[in-house]
C-alpha cells in the first residue's frame, strides 16, 4: 500500500508542479502576481475539450492546440491588463488587484458561455486503463503527467540557461531598465514570457482535466491556492524549486491522508507554507533574493 | 409650429399619465409576487438553474389555468445567491424589504438556508426550501418549511436495500467535510448504518472541490469492504467513483450515494465506472403516473433537457405555494403559513403533506435506483 501511496503522491505532486511552472515563471520574470493564470489553465482545457469533441481531434492535436491557445490568451491578457501598470512602474499589489478583478470577470464570462456543469473528454479519448506492476497501478494519463512535468522542467531550464531568449528573459528578471539599456526588446520579451507561461498553464489544464475528468470554468480557481503554496515553498520564480516543492507537497498530502487522517490533508500545504515563510522566506530552494528565473 | 408641437406633446403626456395612473393599481392587484433565491452563477449554478426551470414551468401552467386568488397572476422574482451565504442573505433582505414578497422559495443549499432562515423567520416571511435536505433546517423557526425530503428519511431506505439485497455488511464511509449538505448526509448515513448493524471500517473525508482522492481510496482498497458510502455533491462523487475503479477497487464493491449522487451528471462523467451505484430518490424521471409523465415531457420541450430531482421538487413546490395562497385567500405571509399546514397535494413526487415540524410527512415515495451503463434504473 505504501508504494501505491507514493505513486499517488508523485502523480498528485506532478499536477501541482505542472500547474505551478508557468505561474512561477510569470512571477519570477515579470514581477507580477498574475491571478489570471488560473484562467489560462481553464481555457486550455476547454479549447482542447472543444476540438476533441467537435472535430474528433486526438490528444496529440488537442493538447498543443489547447496549450497554444492559452498562450495567445495570456499574451493578450497581459498586454491589456498590465501594460499600463508596467509603464507606471506600479507595485505588485496593483497587479494583484487588477488581475484579481480580471480573472473573476473571465471565469464568469466563461461560465455564461459554457455553463458551470463539469464536463469531460469523450470516453476513449485516451486509453485510461491502469497498468499494474508489482501491486502498483498507474494509468497512461498519469504517466503522461509525470513525464510531461519532468520534461517541461528540463526544457524550460535549458531554454532559460542556454538560449538567447533565455538570456533576455533572465536579464529582464534581473533589472528591466538595465535590460532595456543593453538593447533588449522588453516588450517582446514580456510577450514571450506571457506566451510561455500561458502555454504551460494551458497544457497543465488539458492534462489535469484529462486525469480528473472534471473540466469546468472554475477549475483553475481551486488550483491557484495550491499553485501559490508551491511557488512560495519552492522559491518565487524558481523552476526547479516548483518541481521539487510540488512533488514534495503531493507526497506529503497523500501520506497524511493515507496514514494520519484525510481531514488533515488540506492543512498540509498551508502548514508548510507558513513554516516556509517563517523560517525561509526565500523558499526552500530560493537563493538570496527571489529573483531567479 | 412649436405651439402645435407642445400642445400635441402635452396631450400625449396627459394621456400617458392618465393611462399609467389607471394602470398601476390594477397591475399591482393582478399579480401575486413570490421570491426565490437560487444559485444561478458559479460552480453550482446547475442546481439553481434546474430549480428555476421547475418553478417557472409550474408558474406558467398555474397562470395559464387562471392564476391564483380568482384570476390574479403569479409572478416570480429569482435572485442569484451564487452559492454564497452573504449574497443569499442580501437577496433575502431585498426580497423581503423591497419587493415585500409573502413567500421566499429557496435558497438552494442547506449552507445558505442556515444563513437566510434566521433572517426571513425574524421578518415572519414564509420560506420554503425545495432542495435543502440537511438536518435542522426547519428547526430554524416556525416560518421555515421544506418540500425536500430530508436525507435522513431517504438514506435508511437505500442502506436497508443494500443490506437485504446484496448482503452488505462492512462499509467504508466517505464525505466532503467542507459543506453542510454533505456532512449532514453523512451523519444520516452513519446513524442508519449503525441502526442496521453494519460495520464501519473507516471514515474518510475530502474537500468538495478536490479532484484527487487516490490516497483515501488506496486506504479503503486495503480494507476489503463490501460497499462504500459517499455523501457529497455530484462533481466529487464522479471523481471518486472513477478513481476507485482506476485504482482497482472491484466492481463488486458497490457505491451507495447520498442525495448528491442522484444526478444524471454522474453517468455522463463517470460512465461505466459508476455502474452498480445505489441511490435513494424521492423522485425519478421514469416514475409512472400521468402527472409525472406530463411534467417530464413539457420540461424537456421547454428547456431541451431532462428534468432532474431539483426541478421536480421545485415544480411541486410552486403548486403547493399557489394552493396555499388560494387557501389563505390573500397574499399574506401569516395566512399562507397556516394554509401550508393544510397542504394535501399530489404532484410529481407523490402524495405530499407537511408534518407539524414543517417537513415532508412521508417517505413512501422513495425509490432506490441503481446505475447501469451510465443511466439510473429503478432497482427491481
Amino acid at each position: 500500500m505504501l508504494s501505491q501511496q507514493l505513486v499517488n503522491g508523485l502523480v498528485l505532486g506532478s499536477t501541482y508542479a505542472l500547474f505551478a511552472l508557468g505561474f512561477t515563471l510569470i512571477f519570477g520574470v515579470l514581477r507580477v502576481i498574475n491571478l489570471t493564470y488560473g484562467f489560462y489553465f481553464s481555457i486550455g482545457a476547454f479549447v482542447a475539450l472543444t476540438v476533441a469533441r467537435e472535430f474528433g481531434a486526438t490528444i496529440w492535436v488537442a493538447l498543443p492546440v489547447g496549450a497554444l491557445s492559452a498562450g495567445v490568451v495570456a499574451v493578450v491578457a497581459d498586454w491589456i491588463l498590465l501594460t499600463r501598470l508596467r509603464r507606471a512602474k506600479a507595485g505588485e499589489l496593483a497587479s494583484l488587484m487588477v488581475t484579481l478583478g480580471a480573472v473573476l470577470a473571465l471565469y464568469s464570462l466563461m461560465a455564461v458561455f459554457i455553463g458551470t456543469d463539469i464536463q469531460r473528454f469523450p470516453f476513449g479519448f485516451v486509453d485510461n486503463t491502469a497498468i499494474e506492476f508489482g501491486g502498483i497501478r498507474i494509468s497512461l494519463v498519469q504517466m503522461l503527467i509525470v513525464g510531461t512535468t519532468f520534461v517541461l522542467v528540463a526544457v524550460l531550464f535549458l531554454l532559460l540557461q542556454r538560449t538567447k531568449l533565455g538570456l533576455m528573459i533572465r536579464a529582464l528578471a534581473e533589472n528591466e531598465d538595465a535590460a532595456r539599456l543593453m538593447g533588449i526588446n522588453v516588450g517582446l520579451t514580456v510577450a514571450a514570457v506571457s506566451f510561455l507561461s500561458g502555454t504551460l498553464g494551458g497544457a497543465a489544464g488539458v492534462l489535469i482535466g484529462l486525469n480528473f475528468n472534471a473540466i469546468q470554468p472554475f477549475m483553475g480557481e481551486h488550483m491557484m491556492l495550491r499553485g501559490f503554496a508551491v511557488i512560495i515553498i519552492g522559491g518565487l520564480g524558481d523552476i526547479r524549486g516548483a518541481l521539487i516543492a510540488g512533488v514534495l507537497l503531493g507526497v506529503l498530502e497523500v501520506l497524511t491522508a493515507g496514514y494520519i487522517s484525510s481531514n488533515a490533508k488540506e492543512a498540509v500545504a498551508f502548514t508548510i507554507l507558513v513554516l516556509t515563510l517563517w523560517f525561509r522566506p526565500v523558499g526552500l530552494f530560493g537563493r538570496a533574493q527571489a529573483k531567479r528565473a | 409650429m412649436s405651439r402645435l408641437l407642445s400642445r400635441v406633446g402635452a396631450a400625449a403626456l396627459g394621456s400617458l399619465m392618465g393611462a399609467s395612473l389607471l394602470a398601476t393599481p390594477v397591475m399591482a392587484q393582478q399579480t401575486v409576487t413570490v421570491g426565490a433565491i437560487e444559485i444561478l452563477s458559479g460552480p453550482s449554478a446547475a442546481y439553481g438553474t434546474a430549480i428555476k426551470g421547475g418553478l417557472e414551468l409550474a408558474m406558467d401552467e398555474i397562470n395559464a389555468a387562471g392564476g391564483v386568488l380568482g384570476g390574479k397572476k403569479l409572478a416570480l422574482i429569482v435572485e442569484d445567491s451564487a452559492g454564497n451565504k452573504d449574497q443569499a442573505v442580501n437577496a433575502a433582505r431585498k426580497l423581503v424589504g423591497r419587493d415585500k414578497v409573502p413567500v421566499v422559495i429557496g435558497p438552494t443549499l442547506s449552507n445558505e438556508m442556515f444563513a437566510v432562515g434566521p433572517v426571513t423567520n425574524d421578518r415572519k416571511v414564509v420560506t420554503i426550501g425545495t432542495s435543502t435536505t440537511a438536518k435542522g433546517i426547519t428547526e430554524l423557526g416556525p416560518y421555515i418549511f421544506r418540500t425536500a425530503l430530508p436525507e435522513s428519511d431517504v438514506v435508511p431506505v437505500t442502506l436497508k436495500t443494500a443490506k437485504e439485497k446484496f448482503g452488505v455488511k462492512t462499509i467504508a464511509m466517505m464525505y466532503a467535510n467542507d459543506d453542510a449538505f454533505s456532512k449532514s448526509g453523512f451523519d444520516s448515513m452513519k446513524a442508519a448504518a449503525e441502526q442496521l448493524g453494519l460495520t464501519i471500517a473507516t471514515i474518510e473525508t475530502f474537500g468538495s472541490k478536490d479532484a484527487d482522492f487516490s490516497a483515501q481510496l488506496t486506504k479503503i482498497k486495503g480494507l476489503n469492504v463490501d460497499a462504500i458510502t459517499i455523501s457529497a455533491l455530484v462533481e466529487p462523487i464522479s471523481g471518486v467513483v472513477l478513481q476507485a475503479r482506476q485504482l482497482g477497487i472491484p466492481d463488486s464493491v458497490r457505491f451507495i450515494g447520498g442525495n448528491g449522487a442522484n444526478s444524471p451528471k454522474l453517468g455522463e462523467i463517470a460512465g461505466a465506472a459508476a455502474d452498480g451505484l445505489l441511490v435513494g430518490s424521492p423522485w425519478f424521471i421514469a416514475k409512472k403516473g400521468e402527472t409525472n409523465e406530463k411534467f417530464v415531457s413539457t420540461y424537456k420541450q421547454r428547456y431541451g433537457k431532462d428534468p432532474d430531482q431539483f426541478a421536480a421538487q421545485a415544480y411541486d413546490t410552486m403548486y403547493i405555494v399557489a394552493k396555499a395562497i388560494d387557501t389563505a385567500g390573500a397574499a399574506d405571509s401569516e395566512k399562507i403559513r397556516e394554509a401550508l399546514y393544510k397542504t394535501d397535494f399530489n404532484g410529481v413526487m407523490g402524495p405530499f403533506t407537511f408534518t407539524e415540524g414543517r417537513d415532508p410527512a412521508s417517505n413512501e415515495g422513495v425509490v432506490v435506483l441503481s446505475m447501469k451503463n451510465g443511466r439510473f434504473e429503478i432497482l427491481e
